[in-house]
C-alpha cells in the first residue's frame, strides 16, 4: 500500500460485530455492493437459461425440452412450450436482464462498492437507506420470481408492457391478470430501491469527497455513476407512477390506459376513455434513459480499465465526462423514437428523430476518444483490458445499426424485427455485460482480496466475444429479411428458408452460455483459492489502490485521505515507476494535472 | 450539531469552519489542496449530505408528480368522459392547516437554532412547536380523509370517472408523503430528546415539510382547474 501523509481519523462507529449486521443487514457499502453483485449474478443466470429455452424452441419448435413442464404444466404440455409461454419466458428474460442485471451490477453493485472509496470517505452518507436500497431491490426480485408460480404464470406483454393489452386483465392472455400486477408491483418496488441508491450516490459524490478531491479529480467510473444516479433519479421516479396507474387499472377498475369500447374475446370491456399512448409516453420517458443507465457505467468502467492498462490518460478526461453528461441529457429527448409507428402525430417523428441523430455525436466522441487514446499505447493485454476492448467493439457495432433505426422511414420497415433485437442487444446488453466482465476482472482483487486466473479470463473473453457476434450479427440479416420478433415459431409459409440461421444462432447461444461456466469456475475458485492479491496489482493510481485488498470496514484503516493529483497520472517518472498515485504528495513533471 | 435538553450547546454553530461531517475528511466543492501541498491550510467544509439528500428526494418526488400531472393532462385530452366535480370545501381548510404547520415548523426551527447557539430567547421547551407541527400535519391527513368521505357520500369512487380517479390518486400519494413527513418529524423529536439532533437534520426536514405545503397548493390548483 502506498504510504500517504494522511491524517489519522477518529473512528466514529465501530465495525459490525454480529453475523446479521456484518453479512445480511449490513450497513457497509462494500458488503451491499457485493450483495448487489450476487443478486445480479443470480438474475443473469435465470435470464440466460430463459433465453436458452426460447432459442431452442425457436430453432426446433416441437423439440421437447426435458423438465420444462415442471416450470409450467399449462405453458409446456409435453415439455413443448406454447406460443403464450414463449412470450412469458421472453418477457421475464428481458425484465430480469434489464432491471436486475444491467441496472443492478454496473450501477448499484460496482457503484456501491467503489464510490465511497473513490471519493476517499468511510461509507455512504445514509447507510440505513443504502441497506434498504438493496433489500428493497431483493424484495422486488423475489416478487418477480413469484409470478412464475402464481395463477397462469408471468406476464407475456414484453418488458415494455404496452397498453391496452397490459391493462385489461386475463382476457388478454395468460399472465396478463395477476402476472402484470406482480410485474408492475415488483418494478414499483425496484424503482424505490434504486431511488434509495441515488439518494446515497449523489450526496456522497457532492459532499463527502476527501481533501483535495475536486470534481475533476474523480475517476471516470465515479463520474459515470454520478451521471447515472441523476438519470435514475429522474427516470425511476416516472416509471413508479406509471406502474401505480397500471396496477390501479387492474385492481381498482380505473381507466387510465384502456380506451372506450374495447372488445376483447367478444366481450365489451367496462373501461372507458383511457389513453393507450399515455403508457408508452410514461414508459419510454423512463425506458430510453434506462438504456444509458445500463451503458454509461460501463463506459466509465472500461475507460478506467483501459487507462490503467495503457499507462496513459485518455485524450481528454473532461470531454469524456461532458460526453457522458450529454448522453444523459439527450436521453430524455429521444424517447419518442420508440414510438414512430405508435400512431402519434407524424411530425413528432421528425422532432424525435433529430435528437436521436444528435445523440450519436457524444457516443461517437466517447468511442473516438477511447480509440484515439489506444493509438500508440502499449496496452497490457489481460482479461480486463480485452473485455474493455470488446465493449468498444460491441458498442460500435450496435451504434452503427442505430443510425439506420434513427430514420423514421427505415424504422417503419425494420420496426419489431430481429434487426432491432440485434441493435439493442449489442448496445445496451452485450456492451454493458462486457463492461461488467471488465470491471469484475479488474476489481476482483480489490473486492475479494484474491487474483483471478487471467488465462481462463482470456479464454472466457474469446469464447464470449466470438459467441455473441455469432448470436447477434445474423439477426441483422433476419431483420432485413422481414423476420418479425416475438413470434415463437415459423409456419411452413413464413421464414422457413431462414430457419437454418435461427438454428445457427441457437447453437451459438448455447455455446456462449456454456462459456460462462468458465467465468463462474474462475470466479468461485479464485475467490477461495486464488493468489492473495497485493494492494495495487495493476499499478493503479486512484484511491481504491491506496488501501488494502480487500479494504477494511472503514475503507482506509482510520486514515483521512488527502488527494494531490488527478486520477490518471500515468506515463510520468516518479519514485514508484511510471505513475503517481492520487494520494501521493510527490510532485512530478507532467503534461497536465487536473486542479 | 447537537444539543441537550435543557443545557448549553455542545457543538459549534453551523457556520463553523470545522468539518460538518468529521468522519469523512473535509470534502466539498472548493476544498483543493494548495499548490504547496499544505493540507493544514484547507479550511473549507462540505455542505452536509443530508441537505443534498433532501434536494435529491424532492427532485424524485417532483418528477413523480410531474408524471402524474402529464398523465392527467393526456388522459383529459384523450377522452370524452371527463366530467368536472366540485371539490369538497374541507380541502381549503386543510390547505390552511398545512400552510400554518409550515409556519409553526419555522418557529420551531428558529427556536431550536437559538437554543443550540445559546443566543436569543429560545423559551424553555424548544421542541414545543414541533409537537404543534405534527398535530397540524395529522389534522391535515384526517382532513384529507374527510374529503374522501365527502366524495364517497356523493357516489364518487376511485373508478367512477377519470376525474375522481385522479382526485383520489393525487390526494392519496400526497397524503402518503405527508405521513412520511410525520414519521420524519417523530424522528426529529426523538433526536432532540436524545440530545443528538443535528441542525442540518432539522433544516433538511423543514425543507421537506415546506415542500409538502407547496406541492399541495400546486395539486389543489391542478385539481381546481382540471378536475
Amino acid at each position: 500500500m502506498h504510504d500517504t501523509p494522511a491524517v489519522h481519523a477518529a473512528v466514529h462507529h465501530g465495525p459490525p460485530t454480529t453475523f446479521i449486521r456484518k453479512y445480511v443487514f449490513s450497513l457497509d457499502h462494500k458488503v451491499i455492493g457485493k450483495q448487489y453483485y450476487g443478486l445480479g449474478m443470480a438474475a443473469v443466470l435465470i435470464g440466460m437459461v430463459l433465453s436458452w429455452l426460447m432459442r431452442i424452441h425457436l430453432a426446433w419448435t416441437n423439440f421437447p425440452i426435458p423438465g420444462l413442464h415442471f416450470l409450467s404444466a399449462n405453458g409446456a404440455p409435453g415439455n413443448v412450450m406454447t406460443p403464450e409461454y414463449y412470450l412469458q419466458l421472453m418477457t421475464m428474460h428481458a425484465t430480469f436482464m434489464v432491471f436486475f442485471v444491467l441496472t443492478v451490477v454496473p450501477f448499484a453493485a460496482f457503484g456501491n462498492f467503489f464510490i465511497p472509496i473513490h471519493t476517499g470517505c468511510e461509507d455512504m452518507p445514509f447507510p440505513h437507506f443504502n441497506m434498504m436500497s438493496f433489500w428493497t431491490t431483493f424484495v422486488a426480485f423475489c416478487v418477480m420470481i413469484l409470478s412464475f408460480f402464481v395463477g397462469d404464470g408471468p406476464t407475456l406483454g414484453g418488458w415494455t408492457q404496452y397498453a391496452p393489452l397490459s391493462a385489461i386483465g386475463s382476457a388478454a392472455g395468460p399472465g396478463q391478470g395477476a402476472g402484470v400486477v406482480i410485474w408492475a408491483t415488483s418494478l414499483a418496488i425496484f424503482c424505490l430501491g434504486q431511488l434509495f441508491g441515488a439518494l446515497n450516490f449523489i450526496p456522497n459524490i457532492l459532499d463527502l469527497r476527501c481533501k483535495g478531491m475536486s470534481l475533476w479529480r474523480l475517476p471516470l467510473p465515479t463520474w459515470a455513476w454520478f451521471i447515472t444516479s441523476c438519470m435514475g433519479l429522474t427516470s425511476f421516479s416516472v416509471l413508479m407512477p406509471a406502474c401505480i396507474l397500471l396496477i390501479l387499472d387492474h385492481v381498482a377498475g380505473t381507466s387510465f390506459f384502456v380506451a372506450s369500447n374495447l372488445v376483447i374475446n367478444d366481450q365489451l370491456l367496462p373501461h372507458s376513455g383511457g389513453s393507450t399512448l399515455l403508457w408508452q409516453h410514461l414508459f419510454w420517458f423512463f425506458g430510453h434513459p434506462e438504456v444509458y443507465i445500463a451503458i454509461v457505467p460501463g463506459m466509465g468502467i472500461i475507460a478506467h480499465v483501459l487507462i490503467t492498462n495503457m499507462r496513459k490518460p485518455m485524450l481528454s478526461h473532461r470531454v469524456l465526462v461532458y460526453s457522458m453528461g450529454a448522453l444523459a441529457v439527450l436521453s430524455y429527448t429521444v424517447y419518442g423514437h420508440h414510438m414512430f409507428v405508435s400512431g402519434m402525430n407524424p411530425f413528432s417523428s421528425v422532432v424525435f428523430s433529430f435528437p436521436t441523430l444528435l445523440i450519436t455525436i457524444p457516443s461517437t466522441i466517447i468511442v473516438l476518444i477511447c480509440l484515439g487514446s489506444l493509438y500508440g499505447a502499449k496496452l497490457r493485454i489481460n482479461a480486463a483490458s480485452l473485455f474493455a476492448l470488446g465493449f468498444i467493439s460491441m458498442f460500435i457495432t450496435g451504434g452503427i445499426s442505430g443510425f439506420f433505426l434513427a430514420q423514421p422511414s427505415l424504422q417503419i420497415l425494420l420496426h419489431a424485427t430481429y434487426f432491432v433485437v440485434a441493435h439493442f442487444h449489442f448496445t445496451m446488453a452485450i456492451a454493458a455485460l462486457f463492461g461488467i466482465f471488465s470491471g469484475t476482472y479488474f476489481w476482483f482483487p480489490k473486492m475479494w482480496g484474491r487474483m483471478m486466473n487471467d488465462t481462463l479470463g482470456k479464454i472466457h473473453f474469446w469464447c464470449t466475444f466470438v459467441g455473441t457476434y455469432a448470436i447477434f450479427m445474423p439477426m441483422h440479416f433476419l431483420g432485413m429479411a422481414g423476420n418479425v420478433r416475438r413470434y415463437s415459431s415459423f409456419p411452413a409459409d413464413y421464414m422457413q428458408p431462414l430457419i437454418g440461421v435461427h438454428q445457427f444462432i441457437t447453437i451459438a447461444a448455447l455455446f456462449t452460455g456454456a462459456a460462462q461456466l468458465i467465468f463462474l469456475y474462475n470466479f468461485f475458485h479464485s475467490k477461495k483459492y486464488g493468489a492473495i492479491a497485493p494492494d495495487n496489482p495493476w499499478q493503479g493510481t486512484s484511491l481504491e489502490w491506496s488501501t488494502s485488498s480487500p479494504p477494511p470496514w472503514d475503507n482506509f484503516g482510520g486514515r483521512h485521505m488527502v488527494v494531490y493529483h488527478d486520477p490518471y497520472q500515468y506515463g510520468v517518472e516518479s519514485s514508484t515507476g511510471d505513475y503517481v498515485m492520487q494520494a501521493s504528495p510527490e510532485q512530478v513533471k507532467t503534461d497536465f494535472d487536473e486542479p | 450539531m447537537a444539543t441537550t435538553l435543557p443545557g448549553p450547546p455542545k457543538v459549534k454553530p453551523l457556520n463553523s469552519p470545522e468539518p460538518v461531517h468529521p468522519g469523512n475528511g473535509n470534502g466539498g466543492f472548493r476544498n483543493l489542496v494548495p499548490g504547496g501541498g499544505e493540507v493544514g491550510a484547507v479550511q473549507d467544509y462540505s455542505p452536509a449530505p443530508s441537505k443534498t439528500g433532501i434536494w435529491v428526494t424532492l427532485a424524485a418526488i417532483s418528477m413523480s408528480f410531474a408524471a402524474f400531472t402529464s398523465a392527467l393532462i393526456v388522459r383529459q385530452g384523450a377522452s370524452l368522459d371527463w366530467h368536472h366535480i366540485t371539490l369538497p370545501s374541507v380541502l381549503y381548510w386543510n390547505t390552511l392547516v398545512l400552510l400554518v404547520s409550515s409556519v409553526t415548523l419555522e418557529v420551531a426551527r428558529r427556536r431550536i437554532a437559538a437554543f443550540m447557539t445559546g443566543v436569543g430567547n429560545s423559551g424553555r421547551r424548544p421542541g414545543f412547536w414541533l409537537y404543534v407541527t405534527s398535530f397540524l400535519g395529522l389534522v391535515f391527513v384526517i382532513g384529507q380523509y374527510a374529503a374522501w368521505l365527502t366524495l364517497r357520500s356523493e357516489g364518487l369512487y376511485l373508478a367512477t370517472n377519470p376525474n375522481s380517479s385522479f382526485f383520489y390518486l393525487l390526494t392519496a400519494v400526497h397524503g402518503l408523503h405527508v405521513l412520511g413527513g410525520l414519521v420524519g418529524l417523530i424522528y426529529v423529536i426523538r433526536k432532540l430528546h436524545r440530545a443528538v439532533l443535528r441542525r442540518t437534520t432539522l433544516d433538511s426536514f423543514s425543507y421537506y415539510w415546506h415542500f409538502m405545503g407547496i406541492l399541495w397548493v400546486y395539486l389543489l390548483l391542478l385539481l381546481w382547474i382540471k378536475i
